[in-house]
């Protein structure tokens, strides 16, 4: 069963531990530019979001990519960017809606989220459990039963 | 990688700046962060000069492990010469600025001078420029961060900054990083405002190469599972440091009104109400505690405004040491000296004096210009945060600080304070523990909390476990006692936790991390993992409270040549005469003795390599390298 990266940004307390891990996993180095992963935060409304590649089904950054570099890999379920057919064109980067596709300007190459090969470091290091690495038929049972459960409290008041 | 950041010096007074590596000898001297800070505050500065003068220097650095895998890797250092106490400020804060400082490039910054007229920092990988803040002049602190974020176009530019309290010259004015990230004691915002110098902006996109990946990796999950799976880090997860209380109170270990209570009784304060107005919990970087909460304010003329935290300190601010028993006043308080950029701390033990004084009749209703400082009276204790930020009426004596308002007015009212140094203390009544009361009274930079706190004293832990705490790295075979009343072996557990928490602050970790309220976290052993994994600098835990001892003791040295002595080093005559009136048979009717109290000096002093006054042995200084200083290496 393919196993989704699952992002539940109301346990996010924006320490930003995975975009380190994340970095230091891929490069070696500690710099969130160079991470896959980013904690996008309102910090006057006291919001944080990890926002993540959505591996699409559609990709459209697989849909422009000139070289045809960019294919799914049905196995993890994740989109990936063969660098020996890559120009570096970008135009991947500007047509992802999500941000998802990073330019690295050290290792001077296009970048995105590839699960870790199986094993997402940043949901390694999740302590908060934000960032969970779960089968696809969990992903929705598991938010409708988080939402249920506000729901039964609720009802439990008015039996 | 991490030991190649830079060191600026920037002249604000002529707009010169000069960047410098930072020489490994030096690493290995005082590693980084505050250790570093304290030798660049000792050779940079001369003495006696006006600590809100231009040749004051301001202190700004990242840890030498902050943004490594080093679990909460966040905090920042920031000193100068302090205009509260004229000795040792020294203060840390977390958030996010001191990561991004390190992505910039640099470590350390030495900040001279004076601009003619406000001016910022901005840092931006390797470069520094000094720009015009006229038009962020007298922002609140958040309001200044967002503003200088727009103005450079970078949602990502981390600020930190002096608030209206910093460039009114409070001398307790803090400097402040994100909504509440704060580097509170020792005044050093008021520092920031003699030098015109509103604020820092920082932003980074440089590597730090962290030297052996895959084994910081590992050890840094094997860490954040070891804070995680404590007692204490699940209740600081969920209260913050509120949870505090509810122990100090019950045993009557609380200031209450100043210092004439020990317990706050029939207090409503607890930190549960928190869960009425929280919306989550929000951390630092790379830290699994989290500890503050985001919180909106439901009542009052604040009702809408959100705000982060507060910390047991505060609660004791706007609670106890006031008599107010009122949890809105906390929420309240919280978020105007988060604003005004104000220690909550001083603000509230200067607060809390004043109406002892007002009580006490040595302040009158002409003095407070109407205003009813009584006991338990919330809007009067708002009112003062207002005042003292603004400097206005009896807010402009007491922003003096403890020492110069007590000059100011007169009278008798210096005996009512409880402070050392000219620091106020927190609101914690250390009349029946000795340890932590030998820690306030010796602390570098004056009546602290943080600098050698063994807090874990508190939990009588058996005398096996705290014999394999206390004589390693370094041997010690002394007595040693689990009881928090005692005065015996006490010595030894300031100054061990003074070597431990110097440590950490040159690293740039978290406390709460650390052995500091837990005996099972991080302590000597881990940190030479945690440096050898990220930076591939080896020491050996011996080594590593070398650095600190190191550390520490040029601390003592800058005190000594601004004039300490061995009678700086003592309480307040209130501990020693009047006993604790409430609380668990344990701390009622407990104060200090003099004569306990002189020989733990005496012995604090011994374990240290010093003589009976105080100032280090020749051969002290000799074997920690210190005979030459001021060496100016750096």
């Amino acid at each position: 069963m393919q196993k989704i990266l699952l992002v539940d940004s109301e346990k996010c307390t924006g320490c930003r531990a995975c975009e380190m891990v994340c970095s230091v996993k891929h490069e070696g180095v500690s710099n969130p530019t160079r991470s896959r992963i980013h904690v996008i935060k309102w910090e006057a409304e006291g919001f944080a979001l990890p926002m993540i590649c959505q591996q699409c089904e559609s990709p459209p950054c697989m849909a422009v990519c000139p070289k045809d570099a960019i294919s799914r890999d049905e196995e993890l379920g994740r989109v990936a960017v063969d660098y020996d057919l890559c120009i570096g064109c970008k135009m991947c980067v500007a047509a992802c809606p999500f941000g998802g596709m990073g330019i690295d300007t050290v290792a001077r190459r296009v970048v995105k989220c590839d699960l870790c090969d199986g094993d997402p470091t940043c949901v390694r290091f999740c302590q908060m459990e934000a960032l969970q690495y779960v089968p696809a038929s969990t992903l929705n049972l598991r938010k409708k039963r988080d939402a249920g459960r506000k729901f039964a409290e609720l009802m439990s008041r008015f039996a | 990688m991490a030991l190649n950041r830079k060191i600026a010096y920037i002249n604000l007074s002529n707009g010169e700046i000069e960047i410098a590596p930072i020489p490994l000898e030096m690493r290995k001297l005082y590693l980084g962060g505050r250790g570093m800070d304290m030798y660049l505050l000792y050779n940079h500065t001369k003495q006696g000069i006006d600590p809100l003068g231009p040749d004051n220097v301001l202190l700004v650095s990242a840890g030498v492990l902050v943004g490594t895998l080093a679990s909460a890797s966040a905090r920042t250092h920031v000193a100068a010469k302090s205009p509260l106490t004229g000795f040792v400020g020294s203060t840390n804060m977390g958030g996010f600025f001191a990561p991004e400082l390190r992505w910039a490039g640099f470590d350390h910054l030495v900040i001279k001078g004076k601009a003619k007229k406000p001016v910022y920092l901005w840092i931006n990988d390797g470069e520094i420029e000094i720009r015009d803040a006229s038009h962020i002049w007298g922002q609140g602190v958040f309001d200044t961060q967002e503003n200088i974020r727009q103005e450079l176009g970078d949602e990502e530019v981390k600020v930190m900054c002096c608030g209206p309290a910093g460039e009114n010259l409070v001398r307790f004015a803090n400097v402040m990083t994100g909504l509440k990230n704060a580097g509170g004691r020792s005044g050093l915002g008021a520092v920031m405002g003699s030098k015109n110098l509103k604020a820092i902006a920082v932003r980074g996109t440089m590597d730090i190469a962290i030297k052996h990946p895959e084994q910081a990796l590992e050890y840094d999950e094997q860490m954040i599972n070891k804070v995680n799976r404590t007692k204490f880090a699940q209740i600081m997860q969920k209260w913050g440091t509120m949870f505090i209380y509810g122990v100090t109170n019950s045993t009557g270990l609380i200031r209450c009104q100043n210092f004439q209570l020990n317990q706050l009784v029939g207090g409503d304060i607890e930190c549960e109400h928190i869960e009425e107005v929280s919306f989550g919990t929000e951390g630092c970087f790379g830290c699994v505690i989290h500890c503050r909460h985001k919180y909106i304010i439901k009542e009052g003329p604040y009702a809408g405004v959100y705000a982060q935290g507060p910390e047991y300190t505060s609660q004791g601010a706007f609670g106890m040491e006031v008599g107010c028993n009122n949890f809105n006043t906390i929420l309240v308080g919280n978020h105007l000296v988060n604003t005004y950029g104000l220690d909550t701390l001083e603000t509230g033990s200067m607060i809390a004096w004043a109406m002892e004084l007002y009580e006490k009749g040595i302040l009158t209703d002409e003095d407070t210009d109407g205003l009813k400082l009584e006991w338990g009276n919330d809007e009067a204790v708002i009112e003062m945060v207002h005042r003292i930020a603004e400097r206005k009426g009896l807010g402009d004596i007491l922003a003096e600080g403890p020492l110069r308002a007590a000059e100011k007015i007169g009278k008798d009212s210096l005996k009512y304070n409880i402070q050392v140094k000219g620091m106020s203390n927190l609101h914690s009544d250390e009349r029946p523990t000795p340890a932590l009361a030998l820690g306030i009274a010796t602390g570098s930079r004056g009546s602290d909390h943080l600098r050698s706190r063994p807090a874990i004293d508190l939990y009588h832990l058996p005398e096996p476990v705290l014999r394999k705490i206390y004589s390693n790295p370094t041997p010690y075979d002394g007595p040693l006692t689990s009881n928090y009343t005692d005065y015996e072996g006490k010595p030894r557990q300031v100054q061990w936790h003074e070597m431990v928490y110097e440590a950490v602050d040159c690293l740039g970790v978290c406390k709460y991390h650390t052995i500091f309220l837990s005996p099972n976290l991080l302590s000597f052993e881990e940190f030479c993992k945690l440096l050898y994994y990220n930076t591939g600098i080896e020491m050996s835990p011996q080594e590593i409270w070398e650095v600190a001892d190191r550390a520490y003791t040029v601390e003592r040295l800058f005190n000594i040549r601004e004039g300490l002595t061995r009678e700086h080093d003592w309480l307040v005559d209130r501990y020693f005469d009047e006993p604790t009136p409430v609380g668990l048979p344990v701390a009622r009717g407990k104060k200090l003795d003099r004569e306990k109290f002189k020989k733990m000096i005496d012995e604090y002093y011994g374990l240290h390599g010093w003589d009976e006054n105080g100032v280090p042995r020749p051969e002290t200084l000799e074997k920690l390298g210190l005979d030459k200083e001021p060496s100016h290496k750096l």
